[in-house]
């Protein structure tokens, strides 16, 4: 098993906002977390990826086997685990070309040595981005939405994770940028042992990555599990609230 | 009679020789008076520390170097084939040009207070550099000031003039060797802008911990004329004061004073910029990047005075506190005294954004490491127009700095 979450609580400040989610993710697998706003989904992923304040309270995560508990943010990415943010913040005075590099665990560019830079154009052409245009601004400083996200998938290749975390890689998207976005993850896919984790709200991205098992989240845990065919379909007809009362008065 | 003007400027001087100045921690001058500089030593050491301040003693792209060691020039070079360019102790130059003791003491009042005072009575060389009519010096000259004696007193007058239609770009290193802790530096310069001529004037410091510096500035900006001053410091000193002032004096003169300061360790910076816009449509702009960590105490002050139509002027302090023992203090003053001027002032000071320290530590990036790119980010826009050797040099020593710290 890739990843497996054991009965984890997670609580933001004085608030638990997971309640005991228990989820398995073997190799080569994609799972979906949908769910309504503030039901959890990125809360659960950001602790996955072990950003502060976001404190584990009861459970634990398993990533390849072992607790990862102990292991910081940066430990973690180094370990496999790579995540595209819903919100990436902008940062004046980095370059996309040197975060690139960093997340491949390079040091930034130096043009002082005039060795040209070629390292971080494939990463950006995998995402359908010019690099002649992108590799010297500042990262996400004046980026539409899609750029941001495609930016963010960029970074995530060059991470080569055994987990990519998918953050709503579809929100503010336009149709033609996430049939890019869709492609390049699986062509990633194809040549990579990775698994996904995505979180998302639509099944526009999910017709493309095909997920093996959809997860549906309410109020902090897992309501319901189900193929992709299966579940996404019965969301759309009755909604997440009647889905969860259904679920429920099911026991 | 000849002479008669020194001995007035040395006896206004004698007479100020106690007035503190207004900002800054008070230096008791008489630890410095009795330290005799000595002889020169030239070595690996010190080639490497003056490298640091941008300062190439093979002179590699520079049109000319002048090298004050303590009190003594010990390398003034020109490269062949330039025109125009003069440059040679201010000393030598007062003595050759009768005429230059009409630019000597006229934008810095000698009796300001005791530092300019020092400066006259126990001065020590310093350059001159003048640029002839038309003539453009693209290819920096560079000048440093280099001391090499521990507890030395170095009070060097400097002189620069830009002839109508001119250009020069001067890089000027400051710094000491490692064997030296303690020292006072009084460094008076003044500038001479004329009608349509450019100055950009680049300064790195580098000084140790110990060391007191008191610079003193004043420039004059003529109709169209342009000044641009970098200044940079990276090294932790004790103390160090300034307030330069410029004074825009033609129509659509103009000049911009940026600084970079990384503060660290008990250092105590007070440093300001002055820009009076007296010609009309004149336009000024003073930036500061500063970061305090340590225990450093930062004040940057800024004034802009609007005195003519059609003048417009920008000053902005961005700061950038990492440490609770740390901090930045920022005072900008605009004062209005025209209708028709335009003034601005903002200032941000904050701490690291966590948001994104995050994000670089999610792509693997250790915490450290992550903070001095992030430093490193902050502060690097705020280097603009200088070569791209000496750029990448000082990247290279906010990242080792950051590294020590780490």
């Amino acid at each position: 098993m890739l990843l497996e979450l054991r009965d984890l609580h997670v609580s933001v400040g004085e608030r638990e906002i997971i309640k005991g989610v228990n989820l398995k993710v073997g190799l080569n697998e994609i799972h979906a977390i949908m769910g309504p706003n503030a039901s959890g989904k990125t809360t659960l992923v950001l602790a996955i990826a072990g950003f502060p304040g976001y404190k584990v309270t009861k459970g634990d995560i398993l990533f390849e086997g072992k607790s990862i508990l102990k292991l910081s943010l940066h430990e973690r990415a180094r370990a496999g685990i790579a995540i595209a943010l819903q919100n990436p913040p902008a940062i004046r005075g980095i370059r996309l070309r040197d975060i690139i590099r960093l997340a491949a665990g390079l040091e930034p560019w130096d043009p002082s040595r005039r060795e040209p830079d070629c390292f971080s154009e494939k990463f950006l052409r995998m995402v359908g981005l010019p690099p002649e245009q992108y590799l010297d601004r500042d990262v996400n400083v004046g980026f539409s939405g899609g750029e941001r996200k495609r930016c963010e998938i960029a970074q995530v290749f060059a991470m080569k994770p055994r987990l990519m975390i998918l953050d709503e890689p579809d929100s503010g998207v336009d149709l033609d940028s996430l049939k890019i976005l869709g492609r390049s993850i699986m062509s990633y896919l194809q040549a990579h042992d990775c698994s996904i984790l995505v979180v998302t709200h639509h099944r526009h991205i999910l017709q493309y990555l095909k997920p093996t098992r959809v997860h549906v989240m309410y109020d902090g845990k897992i309501a319901v599990s189900g193929d992709f065919d299966e579940l996404v379909p019965l969301v759309e007809q009755t909604g997440y609230e009647q889905l969860v009362k259904e679920w429920k008065a099911n026991g | 009679m000849a002479k008669n003007w020194r001995a007035e400027l040395r006896k206004r001087a004698e007479e100020a020789l106690g007035n503190p100045s207004p900002y800054g921690e008070d230096i008791d001058l008489s630890r410095y008076m009795d330290v005799e500089p000595s002889s020169p030593k030239m070595n690996k050491d010190v080639e490497s520390q003056v490298e640091r301040v941008g300062i190439d003693l093979r002179g590699a792209s520079r049109s000319a170097t002048f090298f004050q060691y303590d009190h003594s020039v010990l390398m003034l070079k020109m490269f062949s084939g330039i025109k125009g360019l003069e440059i040679m102790d201010t000393e030598s130059a007062l003595s050759m040009y009768p005429w230059l003791k009409e630019y000597y003491w006229k934008l810095v009042n000698v009796d300001a207070d005791k530092y300019t005072a020092a400066a006259e009575l126990y001065s020590t060389k310093g350059y001159f550099i003048r640029v002839s009519e038309r003539t453009k010096v693209t290819i920096p000259v560079q000048t440093c000031l280099f001391i090499g004696t521990h507890g030395i007193l170095q009070a060097p007058h400097n002189i620069i003039i830009a002839e109508p239609y001119s250009e020069i770009h001067i890089i000027t290193g400051c710094t000491a060797a490692p064997w030296v802790k303690d020292l006072l530096h009084l460094g008076i310069s003044e500038f001479y802008v004329k009608r349509g001529a450019k100055v950009v004037f680049t300064m790195i410091h580098s000084w140790p911990e110990r060391a007191y510096v008191r610079p003193r500035t004043g420039v004059v900006v003529e109709e169209k004329g342009v000044f641009i001053s970098n200044y940079i410091i990276l090294r932790p000193l004790k103390s160090l004061q300034t307030y330069p002032t410029a004074w825009l004096a033609g129509r659509e003169a103009s000049a911009k004073f940026s600084s970079v300061i990384y503060a660290s360790h008990f250092e105590e910076v007070d440093m300001g910029s002055r820009i009076i816009l007296r010609g009309g449509a004149a336009t000024g702009e003073i930036l500061s990047k500063v970061v305090a960590t340590g225990n450093a105490k930062v004040v940057t002050r800024g004034q802009l005075v609007g005195e003519a139509p059609g003048t417009k002027a920008h000053l902005e302090c961005r700061g950038l506190v990492l440490c609770p023992s740390a901090s930045i203090h920022s005072i900008p003053e605009i004062l209005a005294k025209h209708p028709e001027t335009e003034l601005s002032h903002e200032a941000a000071i904050g701490k690291l954004q966590e948001e994104q320290l995050y994000y670089l530590m999610a792509r693997g990036v250790p915490p450290e490491k992550a903070i001095s790119l992030l430093v490193r980010g902050f502060l690097d826009p705020g280097l603009p127009e200088l070569p791209p050797v000496l750029k990448a040099e000082i990247r290279k020593s906010i990242m080792m700095l950051e590294a020590a710290k780490g």
